[in-house]
């Protein structure tokens, strides 16, 4: 059984079909790049599968170890194992990071059917990720994103993906508003979770992402549809010729 | 159990020994007739063996409301009021005698689950018979404050309190006791002519607490679980008096955050607080009344006046004050600096769901030389319900060296509700300097999204987003206090998203 099947997914938004009729099969174990232009749909797809509010799904199904993901509230598919690390992570002003990732930790726990970890096991447990991704102590102190630089931000959730451990995890334009540096650390962050029990889904528009994080397949998506896959090298061939090419075969 | 019976006949001596004061004479006439005259006030005023000069004071107030007319200038809206269609004497009912938990309002039930308060406790706040004897080992700390430390408080609590000097009962009793303070202080803070409200308030107010803490003192204990079993029985116009001589001080805490569902729709209430110099008062309150059904029907209609005189040099009152319930609120504690060097604070957190219409802010009348006042108040509406903030801070010609710092943050849940800050500066002393800063924000779909996301349900989300917002006032409360405000704070925004 596949880890996450997506099939004829068609999806509306108010009356406009962004998605129509795309697939996608994803195994553990395996890095899924999602390559295509702005408003191919790239950002939609990963905002259904997490279960954001505001779309209507009119076809298709998305199944998650086989059960239907689309039947599940967001906090169910993350109590699940899916995990979306936000392109613009939200500010929250008031909850302590730390206070709001050991709510959101406790709450994944106890939707499980698993005991609530005690505060200072969570609290050894969130110093040592935070070290292997150079956060700083004190910024877990402060409200959670507020303040936060651009990379900051991109660590925090890299930060949140190492702790809740789920089994999908999608990535949505990470290396946006990121320099060299701050891309290479998250980049590190992130090529630490790959397991053979977990995939991946990055979704980048850019080629550049894709040095650091090397994906098993490469899909190109153009208008609401997978138009090519292939394997990593087909990244590489689409920063020489642009996806122009695909235009006419959506 | 033997520590729990004691506590349960302390209980019923309670019951016993407030109906000897002012309401013995009942069994024949629990109520007045309906509507208001002179010969009502005569009749509470004879009910409560009042001297003279306390029924010529009733009197004054009486023939003053009168002449005054209902305020109009709130943010409020309600069907007019008829006054001659209210009672303004009855005694308490007894309760109904209940004979099993099964019989409590399955709602009310739940919201005491929420709040975490056990079962058998709930037993004794709803009256259950037999409910109290059975083992009390094994509460919380928290909860159990609401009941069974209100019950000690009587004997233990009040000798202690005797000890330190610290008069602490009914009002109506210390104006059979203590005459002459209640003479000097009565009144001298909100005016017999206040404002409607409170002047109708002095011409039938049914009882409250009293409290004088004398010079020197610090009040060994928060003055709050008495009050509440105090409170249980008062009417709908409530009287409080709170006098702290030199150089004492004092923590006031008032509320239930069990759920009250009360018969009378309109209460107006009335404290006056008097610091005198070094003096400091700190006055807390978690109101959690009955905000009317989710079609806007039923609901208290909460007119307070609450204010506190400043009247010594160094002398500080703050106000912190939780307000989720009530169908509409109209309450601006406030403070007059009138000692020189003397501190006025406001923390605010009001709450608006459902149809709820809350106008509540707060006065700061800057009069003595070097006076400082800071106000924060969170309003946060969700559903329907509308949310103003009104405050004045003035400074008078001679407050020399005046500071007020101002900040009024709003939360809007949802796009039916309305947030609205209506605050009046004005100072007449070029030397004041006062600051105000307003936010207002919404809980975005991309924040409960973001939560949701990381595994928190849309209740968990809006509340963890709430108590975020509300931090800076939450932490003003004594600690018992702010973890059952924290829990009301979620119970009161249930069903504000989706």
């Amino acid at each position: 059984m596949s880890l996450l099947e997506v099939k004829d997914l068609q999806v509306r938004v108010e009356d406009r079909e962004i998605l129509h009729g795309l697939s996608l099969t994803v195994n553990k174990g395996e890095v899924h790049a999602i390559m295509g232009p702005n408003g191919s749909g790239k950002s939609t797809l990963s905002h259904v599968i997490a279960g954001k509010p505001g779309y209507e799904v009119t076809g298709g199904e998305i199944l998650f170890n086989g059960e239907d993901l689309l039947d599940m509230a967001p906090d169910e598919r993350a109590a699940k194992g899916v995990f979306l690390a936000f392109q613009y992570p939200v500010e929250i002003p008031g909850v302590v990071t730390m206070n709001f990732l050991r709510t959101a930790y406790n709450a994944q726990r106890k939707a499980r059917g698993e005991s609530e970890l005690m505060a200072p096991e969570f609290l050894k447990k969130v110093r040592e990720v935070a070290k292997r991704l150079s956060i700083p102590q004190d910024m877990l102190k402060r409200g959670v994103n507020v303040g936060f630089s651009g990379g900051e931000k991109k660590r925090n959730e890299i930060l949140q993906m190492a702790l809740f451990e789920p089994s999908l995890c999608i990535l949505d334009e990470m290396d946006s508003g990121l320099d060299i540096d701050a891309l290479r650390i998250a980049a590190d962050g992130v090529n630490a979770l790959r397991s053979p029990g977990r995939a991946m889904v990055v979704i980048t528009h850019y080629q550049r992402l894709l040095n650091y994080i090397v994906p098993d397949f490469v899909h190109v998506m153009s208008r609401g549809k997978v138009v090519k896959s292939g394997g990593k090298e087909l990244a590489l061939e689409l920063e020489a010729s642009g996806y122009a090419q695909f235009d006419d075969a959506a | 159990m033997p520590a729990v019976q004691e506590t349960v006949d302390r209980v019923r001596r309670i019951d016993v020994d407030q109906y000897r004061y002012g309401f013995e004479t009942l069994i024949e006439s629990d109520k007045a007739p309906k509507g208001l005259s002179e010969d009502i006030v005569r009749f509470i005023s004879e009910k409560k063996n009042e001297p003279a000069w306390m029924l010529e004071w009733r009197l004054e107030a009486y023939r003053r409301w009168l002449t005054m007319t209902e305020p109009a200038w709130a943010r409020v809206n309600y069907p007019k009021i008829d006054y001659q269609d209210l009672y303004y004497y009855s005694a308490p009912k007894p309760k109904k005698t209940l004979t099993s938990i099964d019989e409590i309002d399955p709602e009310i039930l739940k919201t005491y689950e929420k709040l975490g308060i056990p079962l058998r406790e709930v037993a004794v706040l709803e009256g259950v018979h037999g409910g109290e004897a059975e083992s009390g080992s094994g509460y919380g700390r928290v909860a159990v404050d609401a009941v069974f430390d209100s019950v000690s408080v009587a004997t233990t609590f009040k000798a202690e309190l005797a000890k330190a000097g610290v008069l602490f009962m009914p009002i109506s009793e210390a104006v059979q006791q203590h005459p002459d303070l209640v003479k000097k202080y009565l009144g001298s803070v909100v005016p017999i002519s206040d404002n409607f409200f409170a002047t109708l308030n002095s011409a039938v107010f049914s009882d409250g607490s009293f409290v004088y803490v004398p010079p020197g003192v610090r009040c060994p204990m928060e003055l709050s679980t008495y009050f509440r079993i105090n409170e249980r029985n008062t009417g709908q116009f409530e009287r409080t008096l709170i006098i702290a001589d030199k150089g004492s001080y004092v923590s006031y805490l008032e509320g239930c955050t069990a759920p009250q569902r009360d018969e009378n729709q309109l209460h107006a209430a009335v404290v006056e607080l008097v610091a005198l110099d070094d003096a400091e008062i700190k006055y807390s309150t978690v109101q959690n009344w009955y905000p009317g059904n989710s079609e806007g029907k039923g609901g208290i209609y909460n007119f307070v006046t609450k204010r506190g005189d400043c009247r010594g040099v160094n002398s500080k009152i703050s106000w912190t004050q939780v307000e989720t319930g009530s169908a509409i609120t109209w309450k601006y504690p406030s403070c007059i600096l009138r000692g020189d060097n003397s501190r006025g604070e406001f923390y605010s957190i009001a709450i608006s769901n459902g149809y709820q219409q809350v106008d509540s802010g707060t006065k700061m009348l800057h009069l003595g030389k070097n006076t400082t006042s800071r106000i924060i108040s969170k309003g946060i509406a969700a559903g329907k319900s509308q949310n103003t903030y009104r405050g004045l801070v003035t400074a008078h010609r001679k407050a020399t060296g005046a500071r007020n710092y101002t900040a009024c943050d709003s939360l809007l849940i949802g796009d039916k509700c309305g947030a609205h800050t209506v605050p009046y500066v004005e100072a007449k002393n070029s030397s004041a300097l006062f600051e105000h800063e307003a936010t207002t924000s919404k809980i975005s779909e991309d924040v409960l999204f973001y939560c949701t996301q990381r595994g928190l349900s849309q209740e968990e989300a809006v509340g963890l987003v709430v108590n975020g917002f509300v931090k800076d006032v939450l932490q003003q409360l004594p600690m018992e206090f702010a973890v059952e405000a924290q829990k009301l704070i979620s119970i009161s925004l249930e069903g504000s998203v989706g």
